[in-house]
């Protein structure tokens, strides 16, 4: 066995222990909840395309990501990033458009702009106030998040009533279409097929990759190659930013056709596990999104089946990604100088 | 101010601070060992939801506040183990650990949401709590209160007084001349992780227990624990300043709902997360005050200058950088 | 306290650092170790303060073998270290520093402070703040906090680095003192002067092994002899006629470092080589970055060619080499290769894996890089990180700034350094270098600025001064511009 097998099987192993012990704690049978987690999951068609509904975000996110943590940025602020696409895409689709088609284009764009644009402020408070990325983009999430409810329970509420359940929602026409055998739109997972792609090319095979990372990797030394630091951290922000505005516009054009106050679903957040977890690269995302997203809509029937919390699936995220960084950790410990 | 008598608002101001002071003086205390534990928005809510279990289920406040405390150290534990021995980022376990002690807390509190359970009963100051203005700021609280208000003075004079204080900075500054002088730096920062994390429980029974008595989704304590971390920057790591951030925080939340009422067309959204705008100015203005414009035209100015100089502290040399294995 | 080590072996992986080293320091005596950099000095040491665990050998502390469970441990036994980057707390005060570490068995450790500086006629504030005192300072309370805790053998690692000559002076009565005392010194040292002024007995280090040891009197030509195997020739030196000022600063202060730099008015001229002397910190760095346009002036302009110095403007016409080439020169990650695509004045958008491709090679065989374009440059050793940082300099600079440029390299790459900037000299690039070494400046420069204290106090041709002149305008005496 090599030493990678041996570190999977522990990691598994810990992980395996810590939910178990989590799920006796709350009193359910914990085989069951790992049942009723995979028949959720994949059980029947319609319960594949909501995974897949969940992975183009996840994935979008974690794509974008990938450019910030490239240049050494924490941005939390994706969170918030999400929810003004999702805002930029219900304000364009507001407006009265010559076609269906060019109305759905135009909110999408709406999403990534406006998402762009909230990172590149987050982006501006590090590089010109000298507020640390971590702080500058959690505040500017909850400022979303109150955007969001204000605009639900104001300017934007329904007719008659506001409510928690949202704006009212759109024509159907303006919903992106969805496949002949689930409720889910090829157009969404086509475009995060597209940022996967495009994300390797930029990454590895252009300038912005390579400055990025000689940015990132030391800051001053890239200043004597004539790079700024400031300008290339703005420019990583606003490409993530902008697809995770990407992923906010079709939260409302392909998924609820609404803008909802939880539209985000905290997959903003969910998207920087599924990043730290792939080592920062960008080969193991798609695959772990996948194995998030399982884990999301797996565990949305957990209270109607064990009575339990449907929030067993962000604990087990989040114990993956902890169980991988003490085992890593450990294994690197241990491992004698010279090896990797 | 609609009636609402001076003392009544201070008292209320010097009551809801407690908890942030409990998080915001622990993690003081952790940074000050150059350890970021970063978990604190969810260890305090893991910290609320096994305080309020433990006290509902022993029908014990101070078994709530015990098992709070020992969550938060559990938590703090797993940072510094995880960061200082194991070589991981600080950031990278401490976000994580934010997620999954939220999500942990509302997974094993779902039971709980809305039962009613115990609180803490109030204690007045026999003799004190006659006093007038002073006596009700002070001295008509509980026992939590009077506990955040004993913390700072006790969390300054072992940081600035004690060897043990001596040590904690100096690990702060530069780990490796710490080892050199015969002390280990990543016990150092074990023990304080431990002790900061025992207090960011605290912070969290004293949310569940007193200041937002009950358990539910949300608590109410949602956003705390990032609060809490920017104090610490904005008291630029010494408790006292802590503290004042701290009050000042206290009473803006306090001065609010009365203020909301005043402004009816303003949706309640709008105060509920205007304490975060509001904290990336702080740090910002924190930022300024180490600017040379600033430091010039605060020259001709006495109060400026010395306004200028209080804000401006510098994080503690080696934090989040662990001593190296050579 | 009389200290032998016995076959000391100490291995960083593959690299073999100390190859058996036998040596025997006894009890009163200063004891030199000499050798150039990387010859395994400070390793040695590390190892004998027990800061560093040996990988085999033998320790006897008065003919007692010894291990030690790390650094304070040995200094309980009786050994304490001043090492080459101090380990002490900047953001503590005098006396905290002091304090932190020492049983002082119920002596108030303000008045044991004052009772010993007062002995070795040390002058330290116990409440100023540590980073606001000079190296020399810092070495003198270091000193005092070792000999509080009672070592009987106090070891210094490269001591006279960064301090004045006045200082040192204090420093080398202090260790006489020492010694009479009866404790043990060793001080460590690349410098022959002051293993001659001091030492009863050397040893000298080559390539991790013993080369030779010798006692007083120590001969210059024997102690090169065993730290070379032979004496090298210095390097051909530059002579050009100086041309027109090609870069000016006019009254210039900028923040930086420890002084900062104040009014500082010069002008350089083309094919000039200026050797920048002083004290490390005293404003030689603020004005190279300044040069450099990598600092903004407070006051005053920098002019070059007659026009405002620009980021963009003088883009590829002056350069500037850090000293800490991992830390601000290269990009730990990136490969030889990349950083030539970083240098292509136009980058392509799209990259590939022959971009520059034949820029690195050129630049690998130009200057006998050891390592290939796909290297990572943290798998350069430090003379072949120096050399690629030449090579990536632009092809005809117009200045050319250099910090420390020979800092950590042994005499063989740091005379392959200057011939490789001696071919900038001759197309008549302005030189302008910082270095510690006044031996250094004499030898290269023909113009030397003196900066003392954030101020530059002399500015003279080479022919026109000597080693005593510049060692007082380096201390500050004897120009009227002492702070």
């Amino acid at each position: 066995m090599t030493r990678a097998a041996v570190r999977y099987g522990v990691t598994a192993l810990v992980l395996v222990a810590f939910t178990t012990a989590v799920l006796l704690l709350a009193g359910a049978p914990p085989w069951d909840a790992y049942r009723s987690l995979a028949v959720g999951a994949f059980g029947s068609w319609g319960r594949l395309a909501r995974v897949l509904t969940v992975w183009v975000p996840l994935t979008l996110c974690a794509c974008g990501l990938l450019y910030t943590f490239r240049i050494g940025l924490w941005n939390i602020g994706v969170e918030g990033q999400v929810v003004m696409g999702a805002i930029g895409a219900t304000w364009a689709l507001r407006h009265p458009a010559p076609s269906a088609p060019v109305a759905v284009a135009g909110a999408l764009a709406a999403g990534v702009v406006l998402g762009a644009a909230w990172a590149y402020a987050a982006g501006l408070l590090k590089t010109r106030g000298g507020v640390n990325e971590i702080f500058a983009g959690l505040g500017l999430n909850f400022v979303a998040q109150g955007f969001v409810l204000w605009l639900i329970f104001g300017p934007w509420k329904r007719p008659g009533v506001a409510s928690m359940s949202g704006t009212a929602p759109f024509p159907p026409e303006l919903w992106l279409p969805t496949a002949s055998w689930g409720r889910v739109a090829p157009v969404a997972v086509a475009l995060a097929v597209v940022a996967v792609a495009a994300t390797a090319a930029l990454l590895a095979r252009t300038r912005v990759g390579l400055h990025l990372s000689a940015v990132g990797r030391n800051p001053r030394a890239a200043a004597l190659f004539g790079l700024s630091p400031a300008r290339n951290m703005l420019l990583a922000m606003a490409l993530g930013g902008g697809l995770a505005g990407l992923a906010g516009a079709l939260q409302v054009a392909g998924v609820y056709h609404r803008l909802i106050p939880a539209i985000s679903s905290g997959y903003g957040y969910l998207g920087l596990l599924v990043a730290m977890l792939a080592g920062y690269r960008l080969a193991p995302v798609p695959v772990i999104a996948l194995f998030f997203a399982a884990l999301n809509v797996g565990s949305i029937q957990l209270p109607l089946v064990l009575e339990v919390d449907s929030s067993l699936s962000g604990v087990i995220q989040g114990a993956v990604v902890l169980a991988v960084l003490v085992v890593h950790g450990w294994s690197a410990r241990r491992a004698p100088e010279g090896t990797p | 101010m609609n009636g609402m008598e001076l003392t009544t608002l201070l008292a209320a101001v010097v009551a809801g601070a407690a908890p942030v002071i409990f998080a915001a003086v622990g993690e003081t205390v952790t940074e000050r060992a150059g350890l970021i534990n970063l978990s604190l928005d969810g260890s305090i809510l893991l910290g609320a939801m096994a305080g309020f279990a433990a006290a509902l289920y022993t029908g014990s406040v101070a078994a709530g506040f015990a098992a709070a405390a020992a969550v938060g150290a559990v938590v703090a534990a797993v940072v510094a183990v995880t960061g200082v021995y194991l070589g991981q980022s600080q950031v990278a376990v401490g976000f994580v650990l934010t997620l999954t002690c939220r999500d942990l807390a509302y997974f094993l509190g779902n039971p709980l949401s809305r039962v009613p359970g115990p609180q803490v009963s109030p204690l007045p100051v026999p003799g004190l709590a006659d006093l007038p203005g002073v006596g009700e700021v002070l001295f008509r609280h509980n026992l939590v209160v009077y506990a955040s208000i004993a913390l700072v003075p006790v969390a300054w004079l072992l940081l600035y007084r004690t060897r043990w204080g001596l040590a904690v900075r100096a690990v702060g500054e530069h780990p490796a001349a710490a080892y050199a002088r015969g002390v280990d730096p990543r016990r150092v920062q074990l023990a304080c992780a431990v002790v900061g994390g025992l207090l960011v429980g605290l912070a969290g029974a004293a949310f569940s227990l007193a200041v937002k008595p009950g358990w539910g989704r949300p608590q109410g304590a949602e956003g705390m624990g990032w609060i809490a971390l920017a104090l610490v920057i904005f008291g630029g790591w010494h408790p006292a300043k802590v503290a004042v951030g701290a009050y000042l925080f206290s009473l803006l939340q306090v001065v609010g709902i009365p203020l909301q009422a005043l402004l009816p067309s303003v949706p309640t959204q709008v105060f509920q997360v205007a304490p975060f705008p509001l904290m990336i100015f702080t740090l910002w203005l924190i930022h300024l005050t180490r600017s040379e414009a600033v430091e010039r035209w605060a020259g001709d100015r006495a109060w400026a200058w010395r306004l200028v100089h209080a804000l401006r502290a510098s994080a503690p040399r080696a934090l989040g950088k662990p001593l190296s294995r050579e | 306290m009389h200290i032998q080590l016995v076959d000391i072996h100490k291995r960083f992986g593959a690299v073999h650092a100390n190859r058996g080293i036998s040596l025997s320091v006894g009890a009163g005596t200063i004891h030199g170790v000499l050798g150039e950099n990387g010859a395994g000095k400070s390793t040695l040491m590390k190892i004998v303060a027990g800061f560093l665990p040996k990988t085999s050998g033998e320790i006897r502390l008065d003919g007692e073998a010894v291990s030690y469970r790390g650094p304070a441990d040995a200094t309980r036994r009786g050994i304490g270290m001043l090492y080459q980057d101090p380990l002490d707390f900047p953001a503590l005060t005098v006396l905290e520093n002091f304090r932190f570490g020492l049983e002082t068995a119920g002596r108030d450790p303000r008045a044991l402070l004052a009772d010993l500086a007062g002995r070795f006629g040390f002058d330290l504030p116990p409440d100023r703040v540590v980073e606001r005192l000079t190296v020399g300072e810092r070495q003198q309370l270091e000193i005092l906090r070792l000999v509080a805790r009672n070592v009987r053998t106090l070891i210094l690692d490269e001591p006279t680095t960064g301090i004045s000559a006045t200082q040192k002076d204090v420093l080398f009565a202090a260790l006489r003192r020492l010694a009479d005392e009866g404790r043990s010194v060793i001080l460590v040292s690349h410098k022959l002067e002051d293993v001659q002024v001091l030492c009863d007995r050397v040893t000298v280090l080559r390539e991790g092994r013993v080369a030779g040891e010798a006692e007083r009197p120590l001969r210059t030509n024997d102690l090169l002899g065993l730290m070379f195997g032979t004496v090298p020739h210095p390097p051909p030196r530059c002579e050009n006629p100086a041309g027109t000022p090609v870069l000016r600063l006019d009254g210039v202060s900028a923040p930086g470092g420890r002084a900062g730099l104040r009014d500082c008015t010069v002008a350089i001229r083309r094919g000039e080589v200026v050797g920048l002397a002083g004290v490390e910190g005293s404003g030689q760095g603020v004005f190279l970055r300044v040069a450099a346009g990598m600092v903004r002036p407070r006051r005053g302009r920098v002019l070059f060619e007659d026009a405002p110095l620009g980021r963009r403007a003088a883009a590829g016409r002056v350069a500037f080499l850090p000293t800490d080439r991992l830390g601000e020169g290269l990009v730990p990650g990136l490969t030889v290769r990349e950083h030539f695509v970083l240098r292509l004045p136009r980058v392509p958008f799209l990259l590939d894996r022959a971009t520059a491709g034949p820029d690195a090679r050129a630049g690998i065989d130009r200057l006998s890089i050891r390592g290939t374009p796909g290297t990572p440059v943290e798998a350069l050793s430090g003379g072949n990180q120096q050399r690629l940082l030449l090579a990536l300099l632009p092809e005809r600079p117009a200045v050319l700034l250099l910090e420390n440029p020979t800092r950590g390299l042994d005499l063989e790459s740091a005379h392959g350094v200057w011939r490789e900037l001696q071919r900038y000299c001759d197309a008549g690039t302005a030189l302008v270098f910082s270095s510690p070494e006044l031996d250094e400046i004499l030898l290269a420069a023909d113009r030397i600025l003196v900066f003392h204290n954030g101020r530059m106090v002399l500015d003279t041709p080479a022919s026109r001064t000597t080693p005593d002149e510049l060692a007082r305008a380096i201390a500050g005496l004897g120009t009227g511009a002492a702070a």
